[in-house]
């Protein structure tokens, strides 16, 4: 039996790896990830017939509790609310992880486990449990229960890695001494409130690093986890988990030109705000269009790129920004996206949305595939989005998005803005793309605007 | 020997990071939101170790942590999964 059970753990660790694969391409994405599920269905099955079973009950409520609250949040979800959706099934994920090798630690009166293991449910305890809490605080903040702001408390830097090094120093002791079971609580404490003290500073616009981060983590502390109970599989499938975690963080920084360590410690000193700009108080010339002279200019062009930010979805736009591609491209237009690898609030948000609305992913384009084609484009629209089109990344050293990587909008023969005001965005800083001669400024709120220009082009 | 076990561990470990970068560097930006939530799911793996402390019936308090432990490992796999495919559907090319 014990056979059969590593051969069927064999099949699924393959199944993942086979399922990730199929997600390299949206035509077998769908197909990979029901790869991915039939090989997690395999290891559960088998798993319930394994020989230290003994009792059934609780794992039928377990089971029933658990996959009742799962399917109803994943059918429930709003697309928009997908980064909280992935930032709570990451504490999930990375909270079962620490509960479980905190059952095994726990399951004997007096543990005298080998070295490897002992060190595995520190080390899973640990990770899972910094996860867990982790992944509530970026839920709050990206469901605004907690603030999005950067929050900054005094020593900082001392108190977290003073409380790391208190959580490895406990672990020494319980590696040398494994009977003294409240080290082991103190380290689930003590990572519980790192979780939170860890998050906290880090602003809403750096949540697609944060959550990249926790998906990372909470892989780890299930590979860990698969060390404590032996099991290659959960070895395996918890590294790919947080291979992954960790590339996309690398992609979500290389987007911002930042390091990890200057997101993780807090970001921007002036990020959050969102009042005017500051400095001279003055206001610069800007050049504004009303709708239906943008109708008309749309009417004249052959090309457009519409550019989405985070404020798409805020304003729940993209419905509105789907019929309007609609009608430019019935219209004789040649439409696509150009998305920006941190638009949005989770690696992808953006495409995610526009698909939703049911605008083809073979329009969608990544920055490195289109910033060539913006001096071709007639005219260029940006909706919710603001840090990532300033020009200012390109040339002005003394600005805090210097070396970004941007969208050369500013390049193609006319630009158009839309936002409500002339706010700063989150980096707390002007755009120069406002005031330049080939930029025109629709005012407004994003799906009003849009739907609103929607009517005035089907008028022409 | 123990320590042997645990050489053999990290060996699968270490491969398998790599067999993770070379798939992932190949899943292209406009599905990484999908990808997140479908790593997320398969890393609700630890559901097997869930089922087998809950299981277990060893005493009270690992019991009660297993059982946890499994419903959160669940909530992870099931959410996971459906939210991927709900979003995955969505992928059309016209």
């Amino acid at each position: 039996m014990q056979i059969v059970s590593y051969i069927i753990y064999l099949l699924a660790s393959v199944l993942f790896i086979f399922g990730i694969k199929k997600l390299g391409s949206p035509k077998t994405a769908r197909q990979g990830n029901m790869l991915s599920s039939i090989g997690m269905f395999l290891a559960v099955v088998i798993t319930l017939f394994d020989h230290m079973i003994i009792t059934y009950e609780w794992i039928i409520i377990g089971l029933i509790v658990g996959a009742l609250i799962g399917s109803t949040m994943a059918l429930k979800v709003q697309m928009t609310g997908m980064p909280q959706m992935v930032g709570l099934l990451n504490g999930f994920g990375g909270g079962a992880s620490a509960l479980v090798a905190l059952g095994e630690y726990f399951k004997v009166d007096n543990p005298a486990f080998e070295i490897n293991i002992i060190i595995t449910v520190v080390l899973s305890v640990l990770i899972g449990a910094v996860t867990f809490t982790g992944s509530m605080i970026a839920f709050g903040k990206l469901q605004g229960i907690v603030t999005g702001k950067v929050v900054k408390y005094p020593l900082q830097n001392p108190i977290n890695i003073l409380l790391f090094l208190a959580t490895l120093v406990a672990g020494v002791f319980l590696v040398i001494d494994q009977t003294h079971s409240e080290l082991l609580i103190g380290i689930v404490a003590v990572a519980l409130v790192l979780g939170v003290l860890l998050v906290l500073p880090i602003g809403g616009a750096d949540m697609p690093v944060a959550i990249s981060l926790l998906n990372s983590y909470s892989g780890i502390a299930a590979s860990m986890t698969g060390f404590v109970i032996n099991n290659n599989m959960l070895i395996i499938a918890g590294a790919l988990v947080g291979a992954s975690g960790i590339i996309l963080t690398l992609i979500m920084c290389r987007g911002m030109n930042r390091s990890l360590m200057n997101v993780v410690l807090g970001g921007w000193e002036s990020a959050g705000s969102s009042g005017p700009a500051a400095g001279d108080g003055t206001q610069k010339p800007h050049k504004s269009i009303d709708s239906e002279e943008l109708a008309m200019l749309f009417d004249a062009a052959s090309s457009c790129i519409i550019v989405p930010g985070y404020g798409m979805a805020v304003a729940q736009a993209q419905h509105a920004i789907r019929d309007l591609a609609n009608v430019l491209e019935s219209k004789g237009v040649k439409v696509s996206f150009a998305i920006h690898p941190v638009a949005g609030r989770m690696p992808g948000h953006m495409n995610v949305l526009l698909a939703e609305a049911q605008v083809s992913y073979d329009k969608l384009f990544a920055l490195e595939d289109i910033n060539d084609d913006f001096p071709n484009t007639d005219i260029v629209l940006v909706i919710g989005a603001n840090d990532v089109v300033n020009p200012a990344a390109r040339h002005d050293k003394s600005s805090p998005i210097f070396g970004m990587p941007i969208l050369n909008v500013d390049y193609s023969k006319t630009v158009i803005v839309n936002k409500r005001s002339m706010n700063v965005g989150y980096a707390g800083i002007d755009n120069e793309l406002f005031y330049l001669d080939n930029t025109l400024m629709y005012f407004g709120d994003a799906k009003g605007a849009v739907t609103k220009l929607v009517n005035e082009l089907k008028e022409l | 020997m123990d320590l042997l076990a645990l050489i053999m561990q990290i060996y699968v470990f270490v491969l398998a990071i790599f067999v993770g970068f070379e798939l992932i560097t190949k899943v292209p930006p406009t599905l990484h939101t999908p990808l997140m939530s479908g790593s997320n799911a398969i890393s609700g793996i630890t559901i097997v170790g869930a089922l087998i402390v809950a299981g277990e019936g060893q005493n009270m308090l690992s019991t009660i942590l297993g059982l946890l432990a499994l419903i959160f490992a669940t909530i992870n796999v099931v959410g996971g999964y459906l939210v991927t495919d709900r979003m995955l559907k969505m992928f059309k090319k016209k």
